[in-house]
């Protein structure tokens, strides 16, 4: 009997979902040896064309990571999700839009700007900006567009099963990987993570007071961090208790503030919104004037909050049609 | 501009306003303005819920997406809660919440945090006509419909399967 088929695919995405493949060390080769890896561009020499010539759920399962943010990724997750008979949102941009989402606090034309035009390492005086169609003297090329605004992978086609993390953990990796191979899969359109929050399995869980009374918020660079202290009842901004387990807490071991990468539970709809009720309600304050200087503190709201999920939140994309950025 | 729901007889914007009033203070201070037949504006939709310090931030998001051109929030007095802080942790939510709202390009305008209590008729009288003339001012909320290709996508996060916003048209 012929192996299963596999492919790989990354939209916008930086790279570290193919590293935590690589990352699987030994667990690759029984991989490997399970299934044909037939589609892996950031690996392998494979060619649009391949996947063009194969025939309609040839391939087993499709993992694709990055958020999909211009016309030829939104071409390429359809031509995928047509060859594949199982596709997989591997990883926190494809899952909720991730780091790339962010541009949906901004117009296409004020990221565009950002890039070619103010960004410190650009020299652009002409702001020259690339251009979907030019010809030169051999010809004719064209270039994929930026759409307006960043998608999660399904925004835009049929997802079978999530694997969240940025990048996703390796345990979750096999055991998606496995349950994939084995036949054994949960109902689909699930999220293939444990559906508790990072509190719960917290090896600094003891440490967490009852009732989270803080002064002020802090970034990690403004104190010294405690190493076994709950990171939130030190004030730093620790989204833990409002996102999945499954990473192993890797960021509170390595005494840092969990980001929210995992993304939400199964019972929330908008992840920021969640995390910003949980942060603001610890602060000890019935002040007014005390409040909005503390909450002054937290410079950029939106970023901490939405940092993976902006494009899956309930607002999907700031509102630039009433005067936003 | 011609939707006459958003248009009054005489051309001006109605803005459609979400309050959610708490049950033991703003709400039976709603009750009153009716029984003691004050009027006001009629533009907002009033649910009531059991503290302001229930009301989940993603209510609020969800209203300005579902078409709220303001939300209005009203609870009990500093101190006179009846669950002791719930009014305080609406305070410190609403506080922050301001702050994001701007960064989503929504006026923070938009979002008003009122203490009423249960005797107090004619502030609820007062609060509602000039949210809706501060509304009226910003305008309408024309928040931006998102073209999913995907049509099963609406509110799609898996894990949300159950969610009442499922029916939002996106």
């Amino acid at each position: 009997m012929s192996k299963p088929k596999v492919g790989f695919y990354w939209c916008a995405s930086c790279g570290g979902c193919e590293e935590a493949i690589v990352d699987l060390d030994e667990a690759i080769l029984d991989v490997v040896a399970a299934v044909d890896v037939v589609f892996w561009p950031c690996a392998m020499d494979f060619k649009r064309s391949d996947v063009e010539a194969m025939k309609d759920n040839e391939m087993a399962v499709c993992f694709i990571n990055g958020a999909v943010r211009s016309d030829e990724q939104l071409e390429m997750v359809e031509l995928l999700r047509k060859k594949a008979g199982l596709v997989v949102a591997f990883g926190s941009c494809s899952h909720e839009g991730g780091i790339p989402g962010l541009a949906n606090l901004y117009t296409k034309a004020g990221v565009l700007k950002a890039a070619y035009g103010n960004a410190f390492s650009t020299v652009n005086p002409e702001y020259t900006l690339p251009m979907a169609e030019f010809s030169f003297p051999e010809g004719k090329g064209t270039l994929p567009t930026l759409f307006e605004t960043v998608k999660s992978l399904d925004q835009v086609i049929d997802v079978d099963y999530f694997l969240p993390g940025c990048p996703p953990p390796v345990k979750l990796i096999v055991n998606a990987v496995m349950a994939i191979l084995k036949g054994e899969l949960p109902e689909k359109g699930a999220v293939l993570a444990p559906d508790m929050a990072q509190c719960d399995e917290c090896p600094r869980k003891d440490t967490k007071p009852e009732k989270l009374l803080l002064k002020q918020f802090y970034r990690p660079f403004q104190i010294q961090v405690d190493h076994e202290k709950c990171l939130l009842a030190q004030g730093l901004l620790c989204l833990g208790p409002v996102t999945r387990q499954g990473c192993n807490n890797s960021c509170m071991v390595g005494n840092m503030p969990c980001t929210g990468c995992m993304g939400p539970t199964s019972r929330v709809r908008d992840y920021g919104a969640k995390a910003l009720s949980a942060i603001a309600t610890s602060l000890d304050s019935n002040d007014d004037a005390e409040i909005v200087a503390v909450m002054d503190s937290i410079v950029d709201p939106a970023g901490t909050f939405y940092r993976y999920s902006l494009p899956t939140s309930l607002m999907h994309r700031a509102n630039v049609t009433n005067g936003g950025k | 501009m011609s939707d006459p729901i958003r248009n009054g007889s005489d051309g001006r914007f109605e803005p459609r306003i979400v309050a959610f009033f708490c049950n033991w203070c703003t709400y039976t201070a709603a009750d009153l303005a009716g029984t003691a037949r004050m009027t006001y504006a009629p533009n907002a939709r009033v649910v009531r819920i059991m503290c302001s310090g229930r009301l989940d931030p993603q209510f609020i998001m969800a209203a300005f997406r579902q078409g709220a051109d303001g939300v209005l929030i009203g609870g009990c007095h500093p101190g006179d809660c009846h669950y002791q802080e719930g009014n305080y942790k609406a305070l410190r939510r609403i506080t922050l919440l301001k702050k994001l709202l701007s960064q989503f390009g929504i006026e923070p305008e938009r979002l008003r945090l009122e203490w009423i209590s249960a005797s107090e008729g004619d502030r609820v009288q007062k609060v509602m006509n000039e949210m809706t003339e501060q509304v009226r001012k910003l305008g309408p909320l024309h928040l931006e419909p998102m073209k999913l290709q995907h049509p099963g996508a609406a509110a799609s996060l898996s894990h949300v399967k159950a969610t009442p916003v499922k029916e939002m048209a996106l």
